[in-house]
């Protein structure tokens, strides 16, 4: 079953750029990308840039509206994912749980919609 | 014949992965079952002959549906010689597996109970609804979220791995211990009572997961309480534990539990329930001793910092003879507990105790207002009336 781990982080709860801290995380991020590799579970992953770029899009009434901003305002914003494929929530509950962000933000895991009509 | 239903409906969950479906196949199952053996007689093995049945009924469901043939092909695969053979004699115990599933975290803790009350007790849902004062579509819909959500996102059905066990274990508890709670609060007036109910799951958490000192220390604090339960009401009025006659107690229930306590106490593997349930040993002896029940509350609150263990510890800490500690635990409790019944009760016994006579009454009103039940309600006035105005 494929899960996407959806990374959700308050920007002033994150570590700065350049402090030990961050180095740390990042080493962490590096490392889960290797283990997920190496068990041959990682489908995809990436990390977005800052929720300041966001622009957000939506049609009313005919009409597109572009807007500067994401989605919604809150405190956490989505900052990147994963997409592994793995036996069962248990499986994917443990990646999840060491995606450094478990730490300062939320990792969120949601089962990916199948699509394929062999599977049903 | 709840423990027949209980590995059916595991059975059943197990080979098709599918808890409403499960749960119908089994329906018409045992309908067939009605007719049949009245005129067949009771076969060699009713519940190999049920199984068997319930798995045909679940295969021609699913043949029915068109998005689901490809599923309805690889099950009648998987479990037609199963279907086929002769009935079996004995049907591999799955329900640790359906209470690890029922119980498992990714799901709302009401959704938990509710499903393990479905699933393994064999409660109908407008008997859970009941209850839980919940309105029984609104429960029939919990149950549906909740058993699409098993499927949809993947919650495997089994036993977790030795490294996730002992917290997926205390998450099966606390369900247990939650239904115990509600039988205890809503009293056996119900038409099931969910005390038994809660005692006949953490027996069958003892027998299906052996050796495990938290599951012995559960089964032994509901047995502990349970044994008091005939002692618990005078005249529908409830009766302080210090007050009530121990000739109503169940000697060998109380007994079952202090020796299955020493059990867990003995594998030196220490956990929540086994305080608890030392903690409900202490207060089964007279006069209670309360030294050892504030450092077993101590203990549990390193465990479960929450404010209802907080506030126990402090009630334990004012018996001990420190009532001073006690009321200023409580002035820092005030905002967390302010709906709680039992904090506005403990506070006003130990006013009225050191002499604050108006604050005493102030808070004695507050905790009637909030009782959950009459026998509550008509103990707390008593306690009300005796404070001299």
């Amino acid at each position: 079953m494929q899960y996407m781990l959806l990374i959700y982080t308050d920007a002033s709860r994150e570590p700065a750029y350049g402090t030990k801290e961050f180095d740390a995380m990042m080493g962490g991020y590096f490392a889960l990308n290797e283990k997920l590799k190496a068990d041959g579970v990682l489908k995809s992953g990436e990390g977005l840039k800052g929720v300041e770029t966001a622009t957000s899009v939506r049609q009313r009434e005919g009409k597109i509206e572009t807007m500067d901003g994401p989605f919604a305002e809150t405190k956490e914003y989505l900052g990147g994912y994963y997409v592994i494929d793995v036996p069962d929530l248990d499986a994917a509950l443990k990646y999840a749980a060491q995606v450094p962000a478990v730490s300062h933000g939320t990792v969120e895991v949601r089962a990916l919609q199948n699509y394929n009509p062999m599977d049903n | 014949m709840r423990n027949d239903r209980g590995r059916l409906i595991a059975a059943l969950i197990s080979r098709l992965r599918d808890f409403q479906l499960a749960e119908e196949a089994l329906q018409e199952a045992a309908i067939s079952a009605l007719s049949h053996w009245g005129r067949a007689g009771l076969p060699a093995s009713p519940q190999g002959w049920l199984l068997k049945v319930a798995l045909r009924k679940a295969i021609d469901r699913l043949r029915g549906g068109a998005r689901e043939s490809r599923k309805a092909a690889e099950l009648a695969h998987l479990v037609g010689e199963e279907a086929d053979a002769g009935e079996p004699e004995m049907i591999p115990d799955q329900r640790l597996r359906l209470i690890f599933t029922c119980c498992h975290p990714a799901l709302d803790p009401k959704s938990r109970v509710a499903l393990t009350l479905r699933t393994l007790g064999g409660l109908a849902t407008g008997e859970i609804a009941r209850a839980f004062l919940d309105a029984e579509p609104t429960m029939g819909q919990r149950l549906s979220r909740a058993k699409a959500k098993i499927s949809a996102a993947g919650i495997p059905f089994k036993v977790p791995d030795p490294e996730d066990l002992p917290d997926r274990l205390n998450s099966v508890l606390t369900v247990v211990y939650l239904i115990f709670n509600a039988g205890y609060t809503v009293g056996p007036s119900l038409d099931r009572d969910l005390c038994v109910e809660a005692i006949f799951l953490a027996r069958m958490l003892a027998l299906l997961q052996p050796g495990e000192a938290e599951v012995e220390g559960c089964l032994a604090l509901l047995l502990i309480t349970h044994a008091r339960r005939d002692a618990r009401l005078r005249n529908d009025e409830t009766v302080a534990l210090t007050d009530q006659d121990r000739t109503l107690w169940d000697k060998a229930m109380l007994a079952e539990g202090l020796g299955l306590l020493d059990t867990a106490m003995a594998r030196r593997a220490p956990g929540p329930f086994q305080i608890k349930a030392a903690i409900a040993a202490c207060q089964s002896q007279s006069p209670p001793d309360w030294p050892q029940i504030v450092a077993l509350y101590a203990g549990l609150t390193r465990h479960e910092p929450t404010p209802v263990v907080r506030l126990n510890h402090a009630v334990a800490l004012a018996e001990a003879g420190n009532p001073p500690a006690a009321l200023a635990i409580f002035s820092a409790l005030e905002a967390e507990l302010a709906d709680y019944q039992p904090y506005h009760a403990a506070r006003a016994e130990y006013l009225s105790r050191s002499g604050q006579t108006t604050a005493a009454l102030d808070a004695y009103d507050r905790a009637i207002a909030l009782a959950a039940s009459e026998s509550d309600k008509a103990f707390l006035i008593r306690r009300r009336n005796r404070i001299p105005s």
